[in-house]
């Protein structure tokens, strides 16, 4: 098959996605809603001045992890409960099907970021040192984490135990892309006090998060390669 | 790549000593059957002998746990893409996006499997299934014998040399019934055509025939 | 010829007993201790092999996943789940002693040094890689779900060792080389040395006879299911 002919029909399947997404609002409301409600709670509990750098990044981006685990799930598992995976099998290419719902669920990330990373700076009160840094940081991590849990989100789909697994399933998975978006957030959001700090306990500072960006970008890259060789397997047995 | 239009006069079907089993249940035992264009195969068996097992494993959704199935067009065997685009199917376990109309249900399919899916093409789609007054309806709003009728279209839109029957005649009134003899009439003149049923009258239609679970 | 074979495999099987009992024996007794860590130091004799044996054993059960998706053996799949629950089994092992060394040396069970942060995710990769195979009923369909996910694992498990040691605010507290010395050199001590390298061996024997035990079972009982069936 010619990759026109593969990207046409990637493309058809995440449409339809987002058009199924659209009329039900099953994924989208949900992850919003929890990345709201975690971020409230802290920020109520907790003295928004209090918090350091590297605590205040960690906390961002366990929110976004456990949006994405409320979520990201869905387009696989919804096409197994509702039984239209048959009919997806019978015409679809596998490879298809795969990056459709990646494409699917890069979108749904990124627009549960474009809500809760502006939400967080204004709640937590915080001013970002590199503004440009800390946005490259949310990009790339959310593309690790969406290309990381697609794949355990197809296995998750085939097996009988569908959301209790998903977030132990993928949580090792994610950890090296999770790290790094992490350390490059601390990074942004500490700025220059940061690298001086950095030279001492080998925290990274904005020129030692150039690196992390780049794993970032290489274990996404890696992820969506080695999830294509293996999708067959989970797709098709 | 296979061209549904032209190629359909050298398809070919075997199956090729076939067990399923899962885990320790035995489901299916050593099914051997050859079927070719221009003829209907029948698979008959009582409720639970397996009949839609084996239909499934002839259209590729399930691995056999021994023996194989074999797709030849001319004699050369088909890649998992072409047996994709050679299959129609009509089956109680396929289901259609309840939150989508019939036409964009339709429409998905015919993209995701390179046709183009004109509102034009659709629409004459869903006439020729009796559809067209309800086209625009989400498919979740649907009967059953409707949606029936809508896996006949979803089968049929690529004209497919091997079109899988499974319980083709089920939740339909007399009218739906009559339609699906008169395509079952039409496509065994060109296309290999598998039934799975318990209808006697189904039954008979066979050129050959797999008594499953006696 | 078979005959033969089990007589070998009966005699390596003894001989990996007295194997092991010399080189505990001799971690005690006839390897000395090192200079800074003291009686402590005997450790590496078990718990560095431990470690070695449970990497081993992930390594193996991917070997035989990547097979069983080519081949779809039954056997195939049966394999890597043994091994990955051998892995799993040495990797805690691993763990707790390295977990009960750190107390005495350093003064706290677990302080998130990079390797230990490794050994970490492991056990709740394999954990993870056991709540799955107990999730799906159909066996086939289990074995191919483990395999993608015990190779999809395995893959970020390199990316992590590199990720790892640059989590920040820890430097790593593991002893290397030097530390190991009686002496001020840098070289291990020699029979310090022989010991360690005889329980590598020993360990890895263990490894191997447990996990080809476990399969000879599961073949006597795969066949003993099939008989009665047919």
């Amino acid at each position: 098959m010619s990759s026109s002919n593969w990207a046409r029909e990637a493309l058809a399947v995440l449409a339809k996605d987002i058009r199924s997404e659209y009329r039900t609002r099953y994924a989208f409301s949900a992850v919003l809603l929890f990345a709201v409600t975690a971020l409230a709670v802290v920020s109520f509990s907790v003295s928004p001045y209090s918090l350091d750098a590297d605590v205040q990044a960690a906390f961002l981006w366990i929110v976004l992890f456990f949006s994405a685990m409320t979520g990201l799930s869905r387009s696989f598992v919804r096409e197994e409960e509702s039984r239209t995976a048959m009919s997806l099998r019978l015409t679809t290419a596998p490879e298809a099907v795969y990056m459709g719902k990646l494409l699917f669920n890069i979108a749904l990330q990124a627009a549960v970021a474009a809500v809760v990373v502006p939400l967080f700076l204004v709640l937590m009160d915080i001013a970002p040192t590199h503004p440009g840094l800390l946005a490259w940081a949310t990009i790339l991590g959310t593309l690790a984490l969406a290309s990381s849990s697609t794949i355990i989100a197809a296995i998750v789909s085939r097996a009988n135990a569908k959301g209790a697994i998903f977030a132990v399933l993928a949580f090792p998975v994610t950890l090296p892309g999770l790290s790094s978006a992490i350390r490059a957030t601390t990074a942004a959001l500490r700025g220059e006090a940061g690298s001086g700090l950095g030279l001492v306990a080998g925290v990274a500072g904005p020129a030692g998060a150039a690196g992390d960006l780049r794993s970032l970008a290489a274990y996404t890259v890696l992820m969506i390669a080695s999830s294509l060789l293996l999708f067959d397997f989970v797709w098709d047995d | 790549m296979l061209d549904p239009l032209t190629g359909q006069g050298g398809f070919e079907l075997i199956v090729d000593s076939v067990s399923k089993s899962y885990g320790a249940r035995r489901v299916l035992r050593d099914v051997t059957a050859r079927a070719g264009a221009g003829q209907v195969l029948v698979i008959a068996g009582p409720n639970g002998s397996g009949k839609s097992t084996l239909i499934k494993i002839v259209a590729r959704l399930i691995r056999p746990t021994n023996g194989r199935v074999l797709w030849k067009l001319d004699g050369r065997a088909l890649t998992a893409a072409d047996v994709r685009r050679a299959i129609g199917m009509v089956s109680p376990d396929l289901t259609f996006y309840d939150e989508l109309s019939a036409i964009e249900n339709l429409r998905f399919f015919a993209q995701v499997r390179g046709l183009s899916a004109t509102p034009e093409f659709v629409k004459s789609l869903l006439d020729r299934f009796g559809l067209r007054g309800r086209s625009g309806d989400l498919v979740g709003a649907y009967s059953s014998g409707m949606k029936q009728r809508l896996k006949f279209a979803f089968a049929l839109m690529h004209n497919p040399p091997l079109l899988l029957l499974d319980e083709p005649t089920a939740n339909l009134d007399e009218r739906g019934i009559a339609l699906v003899y008169d395509t079952i009439a039409q496509a065994r003149l060109c296309k290999c055509v598998v039934i799975a049923t318990n209808e006697p009258e189904e039954v008979r239609l066979g050129d050959v025939i797999i008594q499953l679970g006696a | 010829m078979c005959a033969r074979m089990s007589r070998l495999f009966a005699a390596l099987k003894w001989l990996l007993g007295v194997w092991m009992t010399v080189v505990i024996v001799a971690a005690f007794f006839y390897a000395p201790a090192a200079q800074n860590l003291g009686q402590m130091s005997r450790i590496i004799y078990f718990h560095i092999p431990a470690a070695w044996v449970s990497v081993l054993a992930f390594a193996v059960c991917t070997a035989y996943s990547v097979r069983y998706l080519g081949n779809r053996r039954t056997q195939d799949d049966a394999a890597a789940s043994f091994s990955a629950e051998l892995g799993l089994l040495f990797c805690v092992i691993a763990t707790v002693s390295g977990s009960i060394f750190a107390k005495a040396t350093w003064g706290s069970y677990w302080n998130w040094d990079p390797r230990e942060t490794s050994i970490f995710v492991l056990l709740l990769i394999y954990g993870a890689y056991f709540a799955l195979r107990s999730s799906v009923d159909d066996p086939a369909r289990r074995g191919s779900l483990a395999a993608v996910y015990g190779v999809l694992a395995f893959i970020t498990v390199p990316l992590l060792v590199f990720v790892a040691p640059r989590i920040p605010a820890v430097q790593s507290l593991h002893p290397d080389g030097p530390i190991l010395a009686t002496g001020g050199g840098l070289d291990m001590d020699r029979r310090m040395m022989t010991v360690f390298i005889s329980s590598l061996i020993g360990f890895t024997g263990l490894y191997g006879w447990v996990f080809s035990l476990r399969l000879r079972t599961w073949r006597f009982i795969t066949a003993l299911a099939n008989r009665q069936e047919g």
